[in-house]
């Protein structure tokens, strides 16, 4: 197992550094100079040029500062934003609660209606229920979620004013975070109607996030169960008499949800893809947001060190998932 | 897609491949259905002068935000209404399809042509130049997709061009895995030893004995290629990363319409029910060409 686990580390290794270059190479591939660009149309006397120049590095050679740049980051050290000179690390780290409170609901969200859904599906397969299943979950897949969050808005905030229309909380509290999670630490504040609150700002976005997964969710635990129902244990099962409940319930399930918990683990990169458009739409202050402000106001060290961050979380979700899955199902583990 | 299996087998006279191809594909009717809107689509993309009332940039002041003729206020001259600047609505989405079509084409088209390259010089020649490739290729696929087309928008600026790159560099590890994986199994196979051994050269191997063969799951990739395209170019479009205004690309036209959401509905949702009818055109034709060209379902 730990030849196993050690064996996929390795396999991660060249990733990262392929990641860290693209990173590194993300600055200098910006048509012109770096400082130009960063000074922007105001543009900036030579004196200042130089000495910004020098505090970047920017002076010494490719490979020698791809070596500093290592070096920092194996120190946490991922660089400045230009704009308001914090830290990208603690930016980052202040605003991915936000997102993973987010990112967290939608795939919970998808998990409870996605894996029953296809379950039942598979279960009364070619019923009218199985074709309004797969139905359903082809358009969730085919849908551009920047405009189903829209039209929610449209129809949920705007005819029906039931959910606030962005945000994540009522102006009116103010919660001190603890956990980062506004649900939870609204409900440790115990300020009255801050949960509520919380809450209603969440629901939309959640849906929004959770509908491409839902729909992914859905078909794979229908064809993973498809796959199992046709099985002979499954028929031995049968054949001693066991109730469809039992068979399906604990027999088949069990088995069909491997492929299920890869899926899942597969979705953390549909998330913060969702993340993006989702946290756009709906003003919600997370990485997503932060990322797409700092493409408009051309703030390079928070593009850099965003997108290094975010690769590296998926791919460390993915290992993880993958050794998982290696534990749950000792055949991957030999071959 | 569970159609295709009710279908009966052909009978023993032989009917040719495009007519077996036919057969299953035509029982999945979603993917008929698919087709079908595909090609009404294209259609309306090669007539769009002909078809749309208006120029898509004609701007008339007299009417801004006109709603749907159906509705109160609205008139039959502008059917589906009009925009914030009096653009006539049904216009752009017809000379919009124009633009969607040719970035989910071109997009493929690139992708395929680079990413089978790729795949094929990776599967023949193992060893460092297929890490090389496929590392690259897991770090295009570590990231998530959207994240990496934005981050390449960013460095070589907004707009369609740009956009179409963008997207055509994060679908390409799909076509590069195909390729390569094919080619592996391929190359192991009685026809392509024969080949070598009338003295077939690496170039003539690869190209015309091995690639036809990989050429099914290719075919299926692109079909569903095409819907990601469409999809990842809107929303660049709707994040100001795609195409610039005025062109009345979906995506683009979505993002304009944003502020108006409270007040004029039209110019939401129409743009966006064309985004995801074409798209969902497209996954249902690849499900189906999926069926029809798997050697392993077709029992």
């Amino acid at each position: 197992m730990l030849r196993f686990a050690l064996t996929r580390l390795s396999l991660v290794v060249p990733t990262f550094i392929g990641m860290t270059l693209l990173a590194f190479f993300l600055i200098r591939l910006v048509p012109g100079d770096p400082i130009e660009t960063m000074a922007g149309e105001r543009g900036i006397d030579p004196e200042r040029h130089a000495a910004l120049l020098k505090e970047y590095g920017l002076d010494r050679p490719v490979l020698v500062q791809y070596g500093i740049y290592i070096g920092r980051l194996l120190h946490g050290d991922l660089g400045k934003s230009m704009i308001t000179q914090a830290p990208v690390l603690s930016e980052f780290a202040a605003l991915f609660p936000a997102t993973m409170e987010l990112a967290l609901c939608a795939i919970i969200f998808a998990l409870v209606l996605g894996v029953p859904a296809g379950i039942l599906a598979a279960v009364r397969r070619n019923s009218p229920f199985d074709h309004g299943v797969m139905s359903v979950s082809l358009t969730g897949y085919s849908m551009p979620i920047f405009w189903w969050g829209l039209l929610l808005i449209l129809l949920f905030s705007v005819q029906l004013g039931w959910t606030p229309v962005s945000g994540r909380i009522d102006v009116r509290y103010y919660i001190e975070p603890v956990t980062g999670f506004l649900t939870i630490d609204a409900l440790l504040s115990g300020e009255k109607g801050a949960f509520r609150s919380a809450v209603s700002h969440l629901i939309l976005p959640t849906i929004v996030l959770g509908t491409q997964p839902l729909a992914i969710i859905a078909r794979m635990t229908r064809s993973a169960m498809l796959e199992v129902l046709g099985e002979d244990y499954i028929r031995t099962a049968r054949a001693k008499g066991l109730s469809a409940l039992r068979v399906v319930a604990l027999h088949a399930l069990r088995n069909a949800l491997i492929p299920v918990i890869t899926v899942i683990g597969l979705q953390v990169g549909v998330l913060f893809t969702g993340a993006i458009l989702t946290e756009t739409i709906f003003s919600w202050p997370g990485v997503g947001k932060w990322l797409i402000e700092a493409i408009n106001r051309r703030d390079y060290p928070v593009l850099q060190g965003g997108v290094l961050l975010l690769g590296v979380i998926v791919m460390s979700v993915n290992l993880l998932v993958d050794v998982t899955y290696g534990i749950i199902n000792p055949r991957i583990r030999r071959s | 897609m569970t159609s295709a299996f009710a279908i009966e087998q052909p009978t023993t006279t032989s009917h040719g491949p495009w007519r077996e191809f036919w057969g299953y594909f035509s029982a999945n009717h979603g993917a008929v259905a698919g087709l079908v809107f595909i090609v009404i689509v294209l259609l309306v993309a090669a007539f769009a002068p002909l078809l749309a009332p208006y120029p898509p940039d004609l701007t008339n002041s007299a009417v801004f935000l006109k709603p749907p003729a159906w509705q109160s206020g609205g008139s039959w001259a502008y059917p589906l209404g009009t925009d914030a600047i009096g653009r006539d609505m049904l216009s752009r989405l017809i000379f919009g399809a124009r633009l969607s079509l040719l970035i989910g084409i071109a997009v493929v088209a690139v992708a395929i042509v680079v990413g089978t390259m790729l795949g094929l010089v990776a599967g023949h020649f193992r060893g460092v130049i297929e890490i090389a490739i496929m590392r690259l290729m897991d770090v295009i696929m570590t990231l998530p997709s959207l994240l990496l087309a934005i981050v390449i928008v960013a460095i070589l600026g907004p707009g369609l061009m740009n956009a179409m790159l963008a997207v055509a560099v994060v679908v390409l590890p799909h076509y590069v895995r195909i390729t390569r994986a094919a080619v592996i199994t391929e190359m192991s196979k009685d026809y392509v030893t024969a080949a070598r051994a009338s003295g077939a050269g690496r170039l003539r191997l690869m190209l015309s004995e091995v690639l036809p063969n990989c050429a099914a799951p290719l075919i299926v990739q692109a079909s569903l290629g095409v819907s990601t395209a469409i999809l990842d170019a809107a929303a660049l479009g709707f994040l100001g990363l795609g195409a610039q205004p005025p062109a009345s690309e979906w995506g683009t036209m979505l993002a304009d319409a944003r502020e108006f959401v409270l007040r004029a509905w039209w110019v939401v949702t129409f743009p966006g029910i064309m985004i995801l009818v074409t798209v969902l055109a497209f996954n249902l034709l690849g499900d189906g060409l999926r069926d029809a060209l798997d050697p392993k379902l077709k029992r």
